[in-house]
């Protein structure tokens, strides 16, 4: 068994006395996708934040390529090619595509000034391989669709070479052809070894992407399964129940 | 507005709110012109208003930055205040007995002293803003009675003047290059506004972006070298009064000889506004820290995540405004000759006023220099037209109130309309 890409180990973190999540544990091996399902609240987005960086966890260790590492901000995590897609898309409305592309890693002159040509001529070169339809690159992002929008929140986690992609509903806002775009996307990036986190709430999208599915409740793990193993109804009964398939539930 | 003028404003792609702007500030000129008989635009009056302007101008460019953050600086007028005062007591009372009085040294450390202070002063309160997350309305709220307060302190009331002979210069009412230089100086300018077009066709064509015809780059060549050229011929039109002239031949011991004349040529406090137009502008467009300003204000979160520090970033934008409301308070106490604890009251009005006609918006994430630059132009002339037709201060006020209203209102229309939110 080789090491995985990425391992958190015993995460936990309060908000006001709140577990939000507790002492979990997931880990993703290089070309693989593990999927991360529960309800609203079950602490899957709060656990991804503290991998991104946007929260800092009160227990627990991370380890990339086995080794311990510290994530304490947005920045840590993109030092280690952890790039994040939110549900919330986490996108500067009033921003152009390119502008929003690189926030945060601007291409910069010689001068030390942004190059913003540089920068747009980047982004057709991305946009041309995820979204060939895509051209309006000078206006804010505001005017784009849920779909173009969403293409400029993965252009920016495929552009800088991600090793560790979490995803965080990224098909929630988006039609049908656009889904099946994204589908496709996962499995190119797969196939080019990245560890994916995918969290969504369409359990057979799920089924069909993922190697491993992990289930949360009330902050806790439930438990981590490979999808040839378990049925849909399985994973339905550990989402709603919070058992295991075969384990029964304590009256 | 017809398709065939829309589609010549698209091709040129000049922004329609600046156009809209312009537009107004002719208007407002054009009927003030007619108003007073035909004394509002004449180079005189132009000239004194480009004076009045300049330091509510400068402070314009950084309350754009603040407002772009979704933060709001209302102490801006009394830190001005007190800025002010500290330069005019340094200036006035202690470093004269160290250099000797006039020494060139004593402006130059005056200002730097004064930017220092402004930029400590509006970092502090930017620290209480962004890292222990009081509101800026509340922050600069109180920042406006304390800092008000301390200007009197300062000076336990009194009026210091007069001022440093070359610090004054600084204010442009006697501080002025002169024909010639100005003229270079319009030259250089269109020069690198040709080099700039050139050379952002010459990189979008490099990358295979789809560029303005050729004939709408010489049109904006034009338009922009006729308004450099145009501002300058207005300012070397202003003749100095044949009576400072000759006094001036009488004090070393000539006589004028007949039909001299000379002209004023750009003031020194409207090149400073110039230089920081250019600069606050680059800042925005051009660098990181601009980039994330904007970003910021677009979405707070979304600039968090991208690894920007906000809270870093809060403070600088307030250490900036600090900045330049000392500069503005260099030009506002150099062209009185005079620093009183008065000194920049009711400025922060002003200046959030000029930042909002001129299309920032308080939601935050939009806003530009040079619409804040030409918001501070229209308001000025708004009340100095209404001073020469003999309008009452009082009622001067409740028009400006009145214009401020409808301004944003039109805004919000035009924002509507564009589909910007």
């Amino acid at each position: 068994m080789s090491t995985p890409l990425l391992e958190m180990r015993n995460i936990s973190i309060n908000f006001g006395g709140i577990k939000a999540v507790d002492d979990v544990s997931i880990d993703v091996m290089p070309g693989e996708v593990v999927g991360l399902l529960g309800h609203n609240g079950a602490g899957k987005s709060t656990l991804i934040k503290i991998l991104a960086g946007a929260y800092a966890k009160d227990e627990g260790e991370i380890y990339v390529d086995g080794k311990k590492v510290e994530i304490n901000n947005p920045r840590d995590a993109r030092d280690l090619n952890i790039e994040t897609i939110y549900q919330t898309l986490a996108l500067s409305d009033n921003l152009d595509a390119a502008s929003n592309l690189f926030l945060g890693r601007e291409i910069t002159t010689a001068f030390g000034l942004v190059d913003d040509t540089k920068m747009e001529a980047e982004s057709r070169k991305i946009m041309a391989r995820l979204n060939p339809n895509f051209q309006r690159f000078s206006e804010p992002v505001r005017s784009l669709s849920g779909g173009q929008r969403q293409s400029v929140a993965i252009a920016r986690a495929v552009y800088f070479n991600a090793r560790i992609l979490i995803m965080d509903e990224p098909t929630a806002a988006l039609g049908v052809h656009e889904t099946a775009m994204v589908a496709d996307l996962i499995k190119e990036l797969k196939a080019q070894g990245l560890g994916i986190f995918l969290i969504s709430h369409d359990t057979r999208e799920m089924m069909e992407l993922c190697d491993r599915v992990s289930v949360m409740k009330n902050g806790q793990l439930i438990g981590t399964e490979r999808v040839e193993d378990v049925t849909e109804d399985d994973v339905l009964s550990m989402i709603i129940m919070g058992k295991k398939p075969g384990e029964t539930v304590d009256a | 507005m017809s398709g065939g003028r829309g589609n010549l404003i698209k091709t040129l792609q000049i922004d329609t709110r600046l156009l809209g702007m312009v537009g107004a500030f002719v208007l407002i000129a054009l009927v003030f012109h007619i108003a007073t008989g035909g004394t509002f635009l004449t180079p005189r009056n132009l000239f004194t208003l480009t004076l009045q302007t300049a330091s509510v101008a400068v402070m314009a460019t950084g309350m754009v930055f603040v407002i772009v953050t979704r933060n709001i600086d209302l102490s801006i007028g009394s830190l001005l205040g007190i800025i002010g005062m500290v330069m005019g007591v340094i200036q006035v009372q202690i470093l004269p007995d160290i250099f000797g009085f006039g020494s060139p040294a004593i402006w130059l450390i005056t200002v730097a002293i004064g930017i220092f202070l402004g930029a400590a002063i509006g970092g502090f309160q930017g620290w209480l803003i962004g890292y222990l997350a009081i509101p800026s309305f509340i922050v600069t709220l109180g920042g406006l009675l304390i800092w008000r307060g301390g200007a009197w302190w300062v000076s336990r009331g009194t009026t210091i003047s007069p001022l440093d002979p070359n610090f004054v210069k600084l204010g442009g009412a006697t501080g002025t290059i002169g024909v010639t230089a100005s003229w270079i100086l319009a030259l250089v300018g269109s020069a690198l506004t040709i080099w700039f077009l050139i050379n952002t066709r010459r990189k979008h064509i490099s990358h295979g972006f789809a560029v303005k015809p050729i004939w709408a780059e010489y049109a904006l060549g034009a338009i922009l070298v006729g308004a450099i050229c145009g501002i300058t011929a207005i300012m070397n039109a202003y003749l100095v009064p044949t009576r400072i002239l000759q006094r001036r031949f009488e004090r070393e011991g000539l006589t004028m000889p007949e039909g001299y004349t000379e002209a004023y040529g750009f003031p020194i406090s409207v090149l400073i506004v110039l230089f920081v137009a250019i600069a606050m502008t680059i800042v925005a467009k051009k660098t990181r820290f601009g980039r994330y300003i904007f970003a910021m204000g677009g979405n707070p979160d979304a600039a968090e995540l991208s690894g920007i520090n906000t809270r870093l970033l809060t403070v600088k934008v307030f250490a900036l405004m600090g900045a330049l409301t000392a500069i503005a308070g260099v030009i506002a106490s150099a062209r009185l000759g005079a620093a009183g604890s008065s000194l920049g009251e009711l400025d922060e009005l002003r200046v959030i006023a000029a930042a909002v006609i001129g299309g920032t918006a308080l939601a935050g994430g939009v806003g530009t220099i040079y619409g804040a630059i030409l918001g501070a132009f229209i308001m000025q002339a708004l009340v100095s037209g209404m001073g020469m037709v003999g309008v009452d201060s009082p009622l001067q006020n409740m028009i400006v109130g009145g214009v401020l209203i409808l301004a944003v209102w039109i805004d919000i229309l035009y924002r509507r309309r564009t589909g910007d939110s």
